[in-house]
């Protein structure tokens, strides 16, 4: 039997020929990740069970960037643990605040990650390096120290979706259009311990940026892991950029899937996920009755230069509407400095935005863009849960760069319209 | 092993933001996360919950971030089990790792009634609703993860197998 992407780096992985769907490995990791938040619960685990050392020192990656600079004391006692960790055991991927980004808009900028890798995280977007061509999950702080400890985990090899794009984008619309519109369509558990594999001739007009967002939110969908295969685009974004030799796989010809689904990414409208699950899609703009206070562009969803230069293009020379508070958070320190060196920066602050440095604070109701009872916030973040962003009656809606962005100007639900 | 206890009733699609919302972690303190647990969608459940006490679910129990502190939080409070329809791959992982007993069964999380007295055998999956008198049968656990659940856990059965 023919085996997916996925599968076949799994098996490379756990030193086999071949895997078939719900077969339980043991599988080496090429990168093992945490954050300020899942890490010190790893740590804990790590020493409690009298691990000494990590597998090896430069495959561990470990990234402050929920709450930092960090919130409060509490927050700043959990960034001292991961950094004393980090020193003690020469963790060389170390992001600490000055270097951080938000992880999954970092490790690929940073060539951390690559074509071909295994890799766990203890975070859910982990999934996001599928773009690259490789197998990448979001798992828990215990699943971290014993990849840490070991660098293997355990898989239960995960069966396929395949989602064959044809055709091209409109000019606004992203990849986060593409994504919110496939959860849209196969639900939050559509996916659920399955790949989601993207294929077809339409991968090509993607940017590695739409990729690296549309695999993001492959959790989204409950899935495993999100993966596009490798193509001139990925190979150009790899080039004097990974760390280790990408390896190239691809899915058999007579591999197998759950179930095939066509998109024509042309036929893709600006759409947006309405309170209280990424499921409930409607098109942009059948909502622009509803009112907003608050826009957050940014996250490791939406926080990469493309979705900066979207920003920019929308909001250059205009005002963000009376009423509504704009925030704005490239994702990584380099694309921070790209959007002061390009003048995005000025332009955001002189439209009436604040720019803040990286951080995840918003999107999972932490800080820098809390919201009150009764508020509205339309953001290019990943999840739309209740209380999500702040209050329990607040609400979240989930939307791509540019319609967040026209957003900010009406102050209602807005598509963006070239011109 | 077993449990018995009263049942918490929830729906579809319980999320780890409401389980233990992220506000709240700034620390990795079990006992004080847990006085959090569900209070976005049940803010007396901390105060109602029992040792032994069961959740019961709808599809796709614990879905969104891969915060270990919600099955840890879930645990800490007393609960004994948690039955669902089905479960997030993240959730459920997690679950199995730090030893919080979780069940699959659609027919006992469809029937099962907030308050009900449920017991449950997690070595042969019997889960019986004694206000009701009904029993149900749970998909057993593989081998594989049975193993980890005997042994305490993922970082308790990788030590002891490092120990022959």
């Amino acid at each position: 039997m023919g085996m997916t992407m996925s599968q076949k780096i799994l098996a490379a992985h756990a030193g086999l020929e071949s895997v078939v769907p719900g077969q339980l490995i043991s599988a080496k990791l090429d990168m093992v990740l945490g954050n300020d938040i899942t890490t010190p619960v790893a740590i804990n685990e790590f020493e409690k069970v009298g691990f000494t050392e990590v597998f090896d020192k430069d495959k561990v990656a470990i990234v402050l960037d929920h709450f930092v600079p960090n919130k409060d004391i509490k927050a700043a006692e959990q960034s001292k643990q991961c950094r004393c960790f980090a020193g003690c055991h020469g963790v060389s991927h170390f992001y600490d605040v000055g270097k951080m980004g938000i992880e999954h808009a970092l490790l690929p900028e940073q060539g951390v990650v690559t074509a071909g890798d295994c890799i766990i995280g203890a975070d859910s977007h982990t999934c996001t390096y599928g773009a690259l061509g490789a197998f990448s999950t979001g798992v828990g702080s215990t699943d971290m120290a014993a990849g840490m400890a070991t660098g293997t985990a355990w898989f239960k090899v995960p069966s396929a979706l395949k989602f064959v794009l044809t055709g091209k984008l409109a000019p606004n619309c992203s990849g986060k259009d593409v994504i919110l519109s496939i959860i849209g369509k196969i639900g939050v558990d559509g996916a659920l311990y399955q790949s989601m594999e993207f294929t077809g001739e339409g991968v090509h007009s993607l940017s590695m940026d739409d990729r690296l967002c549309i695999c993001n939110m492959a959790i989204e969908a409950g899935a495993k892991n999100g993966i596009f295969p490798v193509d001139e685009v990925t190979i150009a974004y790899m080039k004097d950029r990974c760390e280790r030799e990408p390896v190239i796989y691809e899915a058999d010809e007579d591999a197998v899937y759950e179930k095939t689904y066509e998109i024509n990414l042309s036929e893709i409208v600006p759409t947006v996920s309405c309170p209280h699950l990424p499921e409930n899609t409607k098109s942009a703009d059948t909502l622009t009755h509803i009112k907003i206070d608050q826009v957050v562009i940014g996250s490791c969803t939406n926080g990469r230069m493309e979705d900066m230069e979207t920003a920019y293009r929308v909001l250059k020379g205009k005002k963000i509407a009376d009423g509504v508070r704009c925030i704005i958070i490239p994702a990584t320190m380099q694309i921070y400095r790209d959007c002061v060196e390009k003048g995005y920066v000025t332009a955001f602050i002189d439209a009436g935005a604040v720019v803040s440095t990286p951080t995840c604070g918003p999107c999972l109701g932490g800080y820098m863009g809390i919201l009150a009872a009764g508020e509205k916030c339309i953001a290019t973040t990943n999840r739309n849960f209740v209380g999500r962003m702040g209050h329990v009656d607040s609400e979240v809606y989930l939307a791509s760069p540019a319609t967040a962005a026209a957003s900010a100007i009406t102050g209602y639900i807005t598509p963006y319209k070239e011109g | 092993m077993n449990t018995q206890g009263k049942a918490f009733k929830y729906g579809d699609n319980v999320d780890t933001d409401v389980i233990i919302p992220a506000r709240y972690l700034n620390t990795s303190d079990a006992k004080e996360l847990s006085k959090h647990c569900m209070e976005d969608i049940d803010t007396s459940f901390v105060d109602k919950i029992c040792a032994g006490d069961v959740m019961v679910a709808g599809w796709n129990f614990g879905c969104g971030s891969s915060r270990e502190h919600a099955p840890l939080v879930i645990k800490t409070c007393g609960t004994g089990c948690v039955i669902a329809k089905s479960f997030a791959r993240i959730f459920y992982r997690n679950a199995i790792n730090i030893g919080l007993a979780i069940l699959e069964c659609e027919q006992a999380a469809e029937e099962i009634g907030a308050g009900d007295e449920v017991f449950v055998n997690f070595d042969t999956g019997i889960i019986e609703n004694k206000t009701t008198g009904k029993t149900y049968q749970a998909q057993p656990f593989p081998p594989f993860v049975q193993n980890i659940i005997q042994k305490g856990g993922l970082l308790a059965s990788i030590a002891a197998e490092k120990k022959g």
